[in-house]
């Protein structure tokens, strides 16, 4: 990455002089201005990032980003990006998808990107609708949604996004709230830093077809007695008293109260676990944002990147053949010679 | 017997008998190595200077049941010791390694023809499988034919009993055997094949030593033996001088993709999901990494269009390559490329079809979708290769259209392309033209850089790449704004983005060179071509000129747009015949373009045309 430290950006330097047009009142602004900030304190240069998009509400973001962007086709993004990231490690690229990109349609792209380590930084904007189709269900809508599509009630059995991702072996993943500009910002922080494919579920309210989705995470009562703050290397404890807290039972994750258990039953939070499963334990605490939910940053591992390895095999293949040469390789099945 | 015995027995000249051209087809059992014998044959004619075709045919399966008609795998190639254009009609000589390779091959067989059997896979259930009810060795299916009956696996088994295998590993090298025995027959030197083995089984030195035993065992017999009397050769071709290499078409293509790359000084990005029969393009890319070549097997044929488009945003010589399952699933993703006006080539390796078809047979059916297999208005060039070799020029042609042009190109091959191969002259690599296109650099608007302000000639937009100071821009599949790049649903806008994206890619008729036609002056026929159907229908056409009939034939590499001077050709003749392996494709663009009474020549049956369908239709229509 085309770091320095001269440079000396403002959010502005991020804006375009395109109108942004979400519905007024979308978490979609939020996040943007999250963005914006975070781009600036980044360390990048502007023409380094990248932002790619696919369909849907969200995915009108990079027309509002000052950087390089593509507004591509629906589900498709973390595809594209991939082109982008595994012949130009040097850039930021950045993936901004929605729950229906995501995980209808572009959901076999989103697993092999986060099974294969690619370098791309992945915002998932979960509002459980489709917003651009006027309020159909979305693969995380909860079970028994009524929605345009679905009269009686949806059927489906939702995806829980963290834990699909933990599932594909993602080496990050975070999740946060759009209304939380600071928690946002560290997230997004953390991600840059992490070096590989970073997954972040963003809860997203949508106003218009699914308003107060995240009431129990966002409401003035609710948001203390649900928000499960993860830190490294803390005990995870939560409530206005810290009165409950988690712990490691047989492999689950329980929510019990913290009176209950010895202090060191209580389960210690490590991001950098090799193995991605107490992080999905944790991630099973809910399947959606309904009861307590735990929010922050659930992984963060090292592992090989997918660029860094096909970037490695070209500078050993001209190591050990030299570079290409087209006149011998037209050579190199044999060949004999008419007078 | 040793090496000695070969050299000083070889068989009296005064035996041989020198012959222009022999078409010689070896088939068997799918796991019986008839690719491989194939192909050495091929390489050593090569060696000695004939001009050669190939028409490999092999089954979709891995394994299919063995013994059964399904399993047959076969290979033929035409030697010749004049210029030839396909690999011929009828086999003069068929190699038959078991009933069910006989059965399924036969009728192909010229009357007359040569049958070398393996006759110890005769027997009752081998019989059975393949349905014969008596052997058709001793029953009088076979005396139109001469025989040649060879008890090749006890023949394999004495021949392999020093080198070291054992069990079912000896009976494997009886494919060497049959080739000894067509070396002998043919006069083929053997020095090629033998290091050819020393070399592919050098970390095996058993199975080399049974290969090469079974191979020279196989040459002995025929020396030997009281069943053939007479040998032949087919004298080395006058070909153009030049140095000579045998290629396959996907070969050929992977080659001319990294020629491409490096004239247009580019990184070769090449995303693919395996499909047959365009795999092997992958495979022959991944071997070049040295040459900057980043290959990336995708999760899927969208992911692997999605990354090339990716990919030539961020500067890259961005290909993907499939076959027509595949199109179908990029479909939208050219259509991306086409409104974003990226440059791309996309390779569909034809197969027939519809749904999974028939994956490896060739077919000429995905014309029509090349062309219009897009949602909304979405023009885009499409050029064909015609042979194996012509896949490089076709392809480095394909690649230069792309980048100037700033467009997705579709590039056509087939099956028969892919797998067959024939002698290429190698071009000398410092002739090939500089196809480079600058990136954008700066910004002309004021201080917006302005994505689809065109060059007035070519119409193609800027390209500018991430990494690029002040140049930061935004594309997206909504439309765009002409110079702004810009959203836009101003309806006069889209009808000049829609003119404008139609004319750009008409425009390229300007830049290609004229078809050309080639035959008489006169012609009462003119043979209008394209893809894998030029051999056929050349050789069609000189025989018919052969016996005083006026006839002419051009065939095309760019499809869309026409070459300028297509209409003058098509209008200036009697008639016109489109021999295609589809149901009118090529024919019907033709028709709709410029209105002419075109007669299509259509066959869909899973093989290449034989010579003298075109010749037969050619005579009828002159006669009419």
């Amino acid at each position: 990455m085309s770091e320095t430290t001269t440079l000396s950006y403002t959010r502005a330097d991020f804006q375009t002089d395109q109108e942004v047009r979400w519905c007024p009142g979308c978490g979609d602004y939020t996040i943007l201005a999250s963005v914006q900030t975070f781009m600036a304190e980044m360390g990048v240069r502007r023409q380094d990032i990248v932002f790619v998009s696919g369909i849907g509400c969200s995915s009108r973001f990079p027309y509002y980003m000052n950087t390089y962007g593509m507004h591509s086709i629906h589900g498709r993004a973390p595809a594209i990006a991939t082109g982008i990231a595994a012949t130009r490690p040097e850039l930021s690229v950045w993936v901004v998808t929605g729950d229906g990109d995501a995980l209808s349609i572009g959901g076999n792209h989103l697993i092999h990107a986060l099974r294969r380590n690619v370098n791309l930084k992945i915002l998932l904007f979960n509002n459980q609708i489709y917003g651009l189709t006027k309020g159909q269900y979305s693969p995380t809508s909860e079970s028994g949604k009524v929605t345009k599509s679905t009269p009686m009630g949806s059927v489906d059995h939702p995806f829980n996004p963290v834990s699909l991702a933990l599932g594909a072996e993602a080496s990050f993943v975070a999740r946060t709230l759009d209304m939380d500009r600071p928690h946002t910002i560290e997230v997004l922080k953390r991600a840059h830093q992490h070096k590989g494919a970073a997954f972040i579920e963003i809860y997203q309210n949508c106003n218009v077809f699914n308003d107060k989705a995240f009431l129990q995470l966002t409401g003035k009562t609710e948001r203390e007695l649900n928000r499960i703050a993860l830190r490294h290397g803390e005990r995870v404890v939560f409530g206005p008293d810290s009165q409950h807290a988690v712990v490691m039972e047989q492999g689950a994750a329980k929510v019990v109260p913290t009176n209950s258990v010895p202090a060191d039953r209580i389960y210690v939070h490590d991001e950098h676990a090799p193995d991605p499963t107490v992080a999905f334990a944790l991630s099973r605490i809910s399947h959606g944002p309904y009861g307590p939910t735990p929010l922050g940053i659930f992984r963060d591992a090292e592992r090989p990147t997918y660029d860094s390895g096909l970037n490695q095999q070209l500078v050993d293949a001209q190591t050990r053949k030299g570079p290409g040469d087209l006149a011998k390789l037209l050579r190199s099945l044999g060949t004999w010679e008419v007078e | 017997m040793s090496d000695d015995t070969l050299t000083k027995d070889r068989p009296d000249l005064s035996n041989r008998e020198t012959i222009d051209r022999v078409v010689i087809r070896f088939a068997g059992d799918s796991g019986d190595g008839m690719q491989v014998a194939g192909n050495r044959f091929t390489d050593d004619s090569a060696v000695f200077g004939n001009d050669l075709a190939t028409l490999p045919s092999f089954p979709a399966e891995i394994r299919a049941p063995a013994g059964t008609l399904p399993g047959v795998s076969s290979f033929q190639v035409q030697i010749a010791a004049f210029d030839i254009l396909t690999a011929g009609d009828q086999p003069d000589v068929l190699v038959a390694m078991n009933p069910a390779a006989l059965k399924d091959n036969l009728a192909d067989l010229r009357p007359g023809g040569t049958i070398i059997i393996n006759t110890e896979a005769f027997e009752p259930r081998n019989l059975e499988k393949a349905g014969y009810q008596t052997s058709p060795i001793d029953d009088g299916t076979l005396e139109p034919y001469l025989v040649i009956e060879v008890p090749m696996e006890t023949l394999t088994k004495e021949a392999v009993k020093e080198s070291g295998v054992s069990g079912r590993d000896v009976l494997r090298s009886k494919n060497f055997f049959a080739l000894g025995l067509l070396a002998w027959l043919f006069n083929r030197p053997l020095e090629t094949t033998i290091s050819w083995i020393e070399e592919k089984f050098g970390r095996k030195p058993e199975v080399a030593a049974a290969n090469i035993a079974a191979y020279k065992s196989g040459y002995n017999f025929g020396f030997t033996t009281e069943a053939m009397k007479t040998t032949y050769e087919v004298l080395p071709a006058q070909l153009s001088p030049g140095t000579y290499t045998n290629i396959t078409g996907n070969t050929a293509l992977a080659w001319g993709l990294v020629a491409g790359a490096q004239q247009s000084r580019l990184p070769l990005f090449y995303g693919s999901y395996p499909i047959t029969p365009a795999s092997d393009i992958l495979h022959e890319l991944s071997k070049h990494k040295n040459f900057g070549v980043r290959t990336f097997q995708a999760e899927d044929e969208i992911a692997a269009v999605g990354s090339a488009i990716g990919a030539s945003f961020a500067g890259n010589l961005a290909v993907t390559g499939t076959s027509g399952p595949g199109l179908a699933l990029k479909s939208e993703g050219i259509s991306l490329a086409v409104s974003l006006e990226l440059p791309m080539v996309i390779v569909d390796v034809q197969r027939a079809g519809p749904a999974t078809g028939m994956p490896t047979k060739p077919e000429q059916s995905d014309l029509l979708f090349a062309m219009y297999g897009r949602h909304g208005e979405s023009p885009l060039p499409v050029v064909a290769a015609a042979t194996p070799s012509d896949a490089f020029d076709t392809t480095f042609e394909a690649v230069r259209l792309a980048l100037k042009y700033m467009t997705p190109v579709l590039l056509l091959s087939d099956n028969h392309i892919a797998n067959g191969s024939e002698p290429w002259r190698l071009p000398d690599v410092s002739d090939l033209p500089d196809i480079s296109v600058p990136f954008a650099t700066t910004s002309v608007g004021n201080g917006h850089f302005l994505p689809y302000l065109r060059d007035p000639e070519t119409f193609a937009r800027p390209w500018a790449i991430p990494g690029t100071p002040g140049l930061e821009h935004r594309l997206g599949g909504l439309e765009k704004e002409e110079v702004t790049g810009n959203i836009s649903y101003d309806p006069a806008n889209h009808q000049l983005m829609t003119d404008v994206r139609a004319w750009k890619i008409a425009s390229i008729a300007n830049d290609i060179p004229p078809v050309e036609v080639d035959g008489d002056d006169d012609a009462e026929v003119l043979v209008l071509g394209w893809g894998s159907t030029y051999g056929a229908i050349k050789a069609g056409m000189r025989r018919v000129r052969r016996r005083g009939i006026p006839v002419a034939a051009a065939h095309l590499r760019h499809l869309n747009p026409f070459p300028a001077n297509l209409g003058e050709v098509v209008r200036s003749v009697p008639r016109v015949l489109v021999p295609e392996l589809n149901t009118g494709q090529l024919l019907r663009l033709v028709r709709a373009e410029f209105l002419v009474d075109a007669v299509g020549l259509n066959k869909v049956a899973g093989t290449p045309f034989q010579v003298t369908e075109i010749d037969d239709k050619i005579v009828e229509m002159v006669e009419r």
